[in-house]
C-alpha cells in the first residue's frame, strides 16, 4: 500500500475526528454537568445538520456561517428541553431519565424522516473538492475549516468554564449539587444553560459534520452511539478527554476503513468501547472515582 | 390473586384461546405481534423489573437465538426443536459473558446499558460479514405450506403460530411468577432496591444477577427462534438494531416495569394504538413513514412523565386486581 495514501487517510481521520471531538465535547459536557445521558445527542447533531442543509439550500448559506444562528437555536432548544423535561427528571432513577431520552431521541429521528424522508441530503459549497497539496499529501479544505472551527469552538468553551462566573458556578454544580444549592446557586438554570451550551456544540459540530457526510435520518441513532464510545473512551465529563477520543475514533475508522472493509469501521469502535468500559472505565483522561 | 382477578383472567384466556376462529387473518397477525411483544417484555422485564439491570441490548438475544436456528435449519435441515437448544445455549452463553464482564468489572447504570448495546451493535456488525448466514444480504427460509401442519418442523398456518407464541407467553407468566415468589424474587427485589444494602445482609449479588441474565437471555432466545419461523427472512440491520430492542422495552415500560401483567398489557396498549392510528391515517391518506414511532415516542414520554410506574399499577389499584 503506498504510504503517501496512509497519510493521507491519517490526516483525514484526524481531522474529521477534531469533529467528532466537539461532537462529544457537547454530550460531556452535559453528563459532567447534569449527570443525565443525554440518549438524543445524535439526533440532534442531524437535525442541525439538516438546519444547515435547508439554510444552503433556501439561501445559500455557507454552512460555516450557518453554525452561529444554529448555534444559537440550540443554545435555546437546550436550554428549554433541560428547563421543561429533564430538570423534573433529575431526582428521578437513572433508567428513568435515559427512557426519556430514548423517548424523545425516537420522537426527533422520526420526525425527521417525516419531515425530510429517507433519501440522503446535503450542500455543495464552491470548495467542496479544493484542497492544498503538499508534495503527495493532501489537505481537503472542507475538512481543515471543519476541524479549524470545531478546534475554536471547544476552546472557547474552556476559556468559559475557566474565566467566566458562570463557568465557575456550573463547575460547582457539578462538584457538589448540594453545596452548591447551599451557597445560593440556581441549579436549575446553570443546569439549562448547560444543557442550552452541550447542544450548540453538538450543533456546530453538525454544521462542520455536513461538510463531510450526507445527511438521513438514520444518522442519529450511530451518531448517538459514537459519542458515547468517544466520550467513555476518553473519559466522561473530561473536556480533553472527549477532544482526544474523537480524534482517536475518527483515526480509527479511516484506518480501519482503508485496511479492513468500510463497512466494518465501526466495529473497531465498539471493540474499543467494550475494551475501555471493562479495563479503564473511567475512560483515558477521566478521574477515579 | 383476588377473586375477581381469577374470573378476568379466565375470561381472557378463553377469548385468547377462540381467537383464530374469529377474526381475519389481519387481527390474528397483529394478535401474534402482540403476544411476541409481551413475551419479549416478559424476558427483558426479568432482568430490569426484577432484578433491576437496565439493558438496551435485548435485540442481541433475538437476533442470535433467531439467526441459529434458521441457520442450521437453512443448512443441515435440523428443525427448531433441537435448533432451539443451541439458540438457548448461545444465547445464554453471550449473556453469561457480558453479564461476567460487566458486574466482575463493577459496570452498573448507563454503563451497563451502554455495555449491551455496544454488544448487540457489535453483533449486528459481524453478522453483515458473515457470509455463512448470508450476511447483509439476508437469510431467507423457504415460506411454508399454508395449509398443512408440519409440527416438526416448526412449519404451517398462522392458527399454528399464533398457538405457539399464545403458550409461550403464557408459560412465560407462570414461570414470571414463579420467579418473583422464590428465594430468587426477593434477592433480586433487595438487589434493584439497594445494591448494598443486598451485599451487606449477605447475598451474593454478582451470583443472582448473574441468574438473572442468565434466565433473560435464554427466554429471548426462545423468542428468537419464533421470530425466525414466523417471518421467515432474516437482515442483521434489522434484527439487531437498536430500535428492536427499544420495541422490546416499550411494552413492559408502558405496561409498568416490575410487574407480571405489565409487559402483556403495554405490548397490547402500544400495538393495538400504533395500528390504529396507522389505519386512521391510512384512511386520510396520510401515510407518512416514521408517524408511527412519532406516536411510540410520545406514548412513551407522556407516560414516563405522568405515569412513572406504567399503566397496570392504578388500574390493577383501582379494580382490585393485584399483581
Amino acid at each position: 500500500m503506498p504510504l503517501d495514501l496512509v497519510v493521507n487517510v491519517t490526516i483525514a481521520g484526524v481531522l474529521t475526528g477534531m469533529v467528532y471531538g466537539l461532537m462529544a465535547l457537547g454530550l460531556s459536557v452535559i453528563f459532567g454537568v447534569v449527570r443525565v445521558v443525554n440518549f438524543a445527542h445524535g439526533e440532534m447533531m442531524t437535525i442541525a445538520m439538516y438546519a444547515a442543509v435547508a439554510l444552503f439550500t433556501l439561501w445559500g448559506v455557507d454552512p460555516f456561517l450557518a453554525a452561529i444562528p444554529v448555534g444559537a437555536a440550540f443554545f435555546a432548544l437546550g436550554y428549554l428541553m433541560q428547563a421543561g423535561l429533564i430538570n423534573p427528571f433529575i431526582t428521578r432513577p437513572e433508567h428513568s431519565q435515559f427512557m426519556l431520552m430514548v423517548a424523545v431521541a425516537l420522537i426527533m429521528v422520526n420526525g425527521m424522516l417525516m419531515a425530510f424522508g429517507p433519501d440522503a441530503r446535503n450542500v455543495q459549497i464552491g470548495y467542496q473538492l479544493e484542497s492544498w497539496e503538499l508534495g503527495k499529501i493532501l489537505f481537503d479544505k472542507p475538512r481543515v475549516y471543519a476541524a479549524a472551527m470545531a478546534l475554536a469552538t471547544s476552546g472557547l468553551l474552556f476559556l468559559f468554564f475557566k474565566a467566566t462566573l458562570v463557568g465557575k458556578a456550573i463547575r460547582a454544580c457539578a462538584d457538589n449539587y448540594l453545596g452548591a444549592r447551599v451557597v445560593g446557586l440556581n441549579v436549575k438554570h446553570l443546569y439549562a444553560l448547560t444543557f442550552g451550551l452541550g447542544s450548540a456544540c453538538v450543533a456546530i459540530a453538525g454544521c462542520m459534520m455536513i461538510l463531510l457526510v450526507d445527511v438521513t435520518p438514520n444518522l442519529g441513532p450511530s451518531y448517538t452511539l459514537l459519542a458515547f464510545i468517544i466520550v467513555i473512551v476518553g473519559g466522561l465529563g473530561s473536556m480533553t478527554g472527549a477532544l482526544l477520543g474523537g480524534v482517536l475514533i475518527g483515526l480509527s475508522e479511516a484506518l480501519a476503513g482503508l485496511f479492513i472493509q468500510p463497512s466494518a469501521k465501526s466495529m473497531f469502535g465498539f471493540g474499543l468501547l467494550i475494551l475501555v468500559l471493562l479495563f479503564r472505565p473511567q475512560g483515558l483522561m477521566g478521574k477515579k472515582s | 390473586m383476588t377473586p375477581r382477578s381469577r374470573i378476568l383472567l379466565a375470561l381472557l384466556g378463553a377469548f385468547l384461546l377462540a381467537l383464530p376462529w374469529v377474526v381475519n387473518p389481519y387481527l390474528l397477525s397483529v394478535a401474534t405481534l402482540i403476544l411476541y411483544l409481551a413475551y419479549t417484555g416478559q424476558a427483558w422485564n426479568v432482568m430490569m423489573g426484577f432484578a433491576g439491570q437496565l439493558s438496551l441490548g435485548h435485540s442481541l438475544y433475538v437476533g442470535v437465538g433467531a439467526y441459529v436456528s434458521a441457520a442450521i435449519f437453512f443448512h443441515y435441515g435440523i428443525g427448531p426443536w433441537a435448533g432451539m437448544w443451541l439458540s438457548i445455549a448461545l444465547c445464554v452463553a453471550i449473556g453469561a459473558a457480558i453479564g461476567f464482564l460487566a458486574f466482575r468489572f463493577g459496570i452498573s447504570g448507563v454503563y451497563f446499558a451502554l455495555l449491551t448495546i455496544a454488544f448487540s451493535e457489535f453483533f449486528r456488525i459481524g453478522f453483515d460479514h458473515l457470509q455463512w448466514t448470508g450476511g447483509s444480504g439476508g437469510l431467507f427460509l423457504k415460506v411454508a405450506q399454508r395449509d398443512q401442519i408440519d409440527l416438526g418442523n416448526f412449519r404451517g398456518p398462522p392458527a399454528m403460530y399464533y398457538y405457539a407464541i399464545l403458550s409461550l407467553t403464557v408459560s412465560a407468566l407462570i414461570f414470571c411468577s414463579f420467579l418473583l415468589k422464590s428465594k430468587a424474587g426477593y434477592y433480586w427485589l433487595a438487589i434493584r432496591e439497594n445494591e448494598e444494602a443486598a451485599q451487606a445482609l449477605g447475598i451474593n449479588t454478582f451470583r443472582w444477577k448473574m441468574l438473572a441474565v442468565v434466565i433473560s437471555s435464554a427466554m429471548t432466545a426462545v423468542a428468537g427462534v419464533f421470530f425466525a419461523f414466523y417471518y421467515n427472512n432474516l437482515f442483521p440491520e434489522q434484527i439487531f438494531h437498536i430500535s428492536r430492542s427499544i420495541e422490546i422495552i416499550l411494552g413492559p415500560i408502558i405496561g409498568g416495569v416490575g410487574t407480571l401483567f405489565g409487559p402483556i398489557l403495554g405490548a397490547a396498549v402500544l400495538t393495538i394504538l400504533a395500528d390504529g392510528i396507522t389505519e386512521i391515517l391510512g384512511a386520510l391518506g396520510w401515510e407518512i413513514p416514521g408517524i408511527k414511532q412519532v406516536f411510540y415516542g410520545i406514548v412513551m414520554l407522556l407516560v414516563i412523565m405522568f405515569l412513572p410506574h406504567g399503566i397496570w399499577p392504578p388500574l390493577a389499584r383501582k379494580f382490585g386486581l393485584g399483581k
